[in-house]
């Protein structure tokens, strides 16, 4: 156990603990200092103690954003990144490996393309004039076209980051499934129950666990995501769609308010590194491990 | 129930047959919007104007004008695609560089702390990083790293690495360890062995961080958007954005053709690699 014996993996191993330490631990630290600060784009350190967060709750923005927050995350989360994603696995390994893999492939297509590209496809899919394809469907029935931006923000950006998220919970799920013996399908089958019914009574509870792993990981990303919404309405029309992420950046970098902007931040850095060290906890080194990474053609 | 035998066979057929015809139609209902969205794409970038939502009218390369005119008031598109090159290329090197090393060393080496630093990689995957920008733009300062493309590298390979890291780990496990015995035996030192004997084993998952680290840099966009101020610093996905915003109620062409051309390297992507390849949860800044 001598200092030469340890010494070689840390020789491996640096590289990755230095780009850790400059990237996540500093800054870390640094936005819970500059928290405590009211820096604006002059960059300098003026201490101000607890002020920015005696200013979140007379922040007459806030309650919008909050409630914002909690619509998004949790519709898209159930909706999409949880329960279409079942739904999509549940279907396609029903299905021939071919076909079923195929669909799989598609709902891959929008995690991979450049998010400004994806955002222009929902753009298009709710232009207000009659070019959008929304409004084209809508002439088809004789009804005037419709600012979709403008009345259904949320909407937009719920179906826009579902469509991502989707992707996640779709290749857990599908590897748990596949890992779950043939015998009690065909058992099931004999014995006469329908597809509904192995659902209910053999998949569902077998990959249990699973959902539960997804919902807790995918609140966490759907709380600081942000980057489509950026992209689409960019939090308008007059804050609708504004969710705290989001709130945070605007602060930071259209108002140069990084004081203000990384007090609003340390909320969710807490919540992030509290929801990180439970999810470690509760799921365990080994279920994390068993998170399957992969899936081969 | 025997004599039947025939009867139920054929009416068990038809009813799985009308069961897979069913799955496949939700699936395609549901699928829809990502099949027309695309479909759209590459339809209206070669098309003079459509109709009836995404009928062409007439093919055309006019949208694609941007190859080789100048836009007004937006930097040359191929030292746009050049950084945009850059900086995927960038990414990935970084990425293939730290993440083979330290895989190695978790997968082979047992030493106090590992496991501790596994669980770390496992708690920043979880951990959302994007909510670190604010302060990320202060240590940009001062590092002198801002409306830099080297800045832009660093970060975004920094915050794939720990997870690149774990994938790696998962290729080395894979690899026997007779091979590195025989190669120690032969007189090879431990990083003789790896460089010649475990490296070229683990080909496939160098493949894979190459991959992903590539399209991951090529993509960036919120990076770029604050942390890069000269035009001559653009990466496609800034121009992109621009063009969309001065053009989307006057030239879907323009639009669309731009949009697809930045996408080329997914495209390739998905007719080439991914039927041999490996699809990897990404997870973390995405929602």
């Amino acid at each position: 156990m001598g200092f030469r014996k340890n010494f070689k993996p840390f020789l491996f191993l640096s590289p990755m603990i230095i780009v850790v330490f400059l990237f996540f631990i500093i800054p870390v630290v640094l936005t819970i200092v500059l928290a405590f600060t009211n820096m604006d784009y002059s960059f300098k350190w003026n201490f101000v103690g607890l002020q920015n967060f005696k200013d979140i709750p007379s922040d007459f923005i806030i309650p919008r954003v909050v409630s914002n927050t909690f619509i998004y995350t949790f519709l898209t989360l159930g909706f999409f990144n949880v329960g279409m994603a079942l739904v999509i696995s549940l279907l396609t390994t029903s299905l021939s490996d071919k076909i079923g893999s195929f669909f799989r492939t598609l709902w891959m297509l929008p995690r991979l393309t450049p998010s400004v590209v994806y955002g222009l496809l929902w753009l298009w899919i709710f232009d207000p004039t009659e070019y959008g394809l929304m409004n084209y469907l809508r002439s088809l029935v004789s009804l005037q076209p419709q600012d979709w931006l403008y009345s259904s923000p949320m909407l937009i950006i719920i179906l826009a980051n579902g469509f991502i998220g989707a992707s996640m919970g779709m290749l857990v799920f599908t590897a748990a499934i596949k890992a779950i013996p043939e015998d009690y399908f065909r058992a099931a089958k004999i014995d006469g129950a329908s597809w509904f019914m192995i659902v209910r009574k053999i998949t569902l509870p077998l990959i249990k666990w699973h959902i539960l792993f997804v919902t807790a990981y995918q609140t966490l990303s759907l709380l600081a995501s942000f980057e489509y919404i950026l992209i689409i309405t960019d939090g308008g029309p007059v804050y609708r769609t504004e969710v705290w992420a989001l709130y945070t950046y605007h602060n930071a970098f259209a108002n140069f308010r990084f004081g203000y902007g990384a007090a609003l931040s340390v909320i969710l850095v807490v919540i992030g590194v509290v929801a990180a060290l439970v999810y470690m906890k509760f799921f365990g080194f080994e279920t994390l491990m068993a998170k399957p990474r992969i899936e081969v053609d | 129930m025997k004599k039947n035998n025939g009867e139920l066979g054929f009416f068990k057929r038809n009813s799985e047959k009308i069961m897979t015809i069913t799955i496949i139609l939700i699936l395609i209902l549901i699928t829809l919007p990502i099949i027309i969205g695309y479909f759209w794409l590459i339809i209206r970038s070669f098309s003079e104007d459509m109709v009836r939502g995404f009928v062409p009218t007439k093919l055309t390369l006019k949208n694609w004008r941007f190859l080789w005119s100048e836009m007004k008031g937006y930097p040359n598109i191929w030292v746009t695609t050049f950084n945009t090159s850059i900086v995927a290329l960038g990414v990935m090197a970084i990425e293939v560089l730290i993440t083979s090393l330290g895989g190695y060393a978790l997968s082979r080496y047992d030493f106090p702390g590992r496991s501790s630093i596994m669980k770390l990689i496992l708690a920043l995957h979880a951990f959302p990083a994007i909510s670190l920008m604010v302060a990320v733009f202060y240590l940009l300062k001062v590092l002198n790293l801002l409306d830099s493309l080297f800045g832009i590298i660093l970060l975004k390979a920094s915050l794939e690495i720990p997870w690149g890291t774990w994938i790696m780990k998962g290729f080395y496990d894979g690899v026997p360890w007779e091979l590195e015995m025989a190669g120690l035996i032969d007189g090879y030192s431990r990083f003789e062995t790896w460089i010649k004997i475990v490296l070229p084993l683990v080909k496939p998952g160098i493949a894979v961080t190459a991959v992903f680290a590539f399209l991951s840099g090529w993509s960036e966009f919120v990076f770029i958007n604050t942390f890069i101020f000269s035009q001559k610093f653009w990466t496609l996905s800034k121009y992109v954005k621009g063009i969309i915003g001065d053009f989307r109620f006057a030239d879907y062409g323009l639009v669309t053709a731009v949009g697809l051309f930045y996408m080329l390297p997914t495209i390739i992507f998905f007719f080439f690699v991914s039927k041999h390849m490996i699809k990897l949860t990404i997870g973390g800044v995405k929602g």
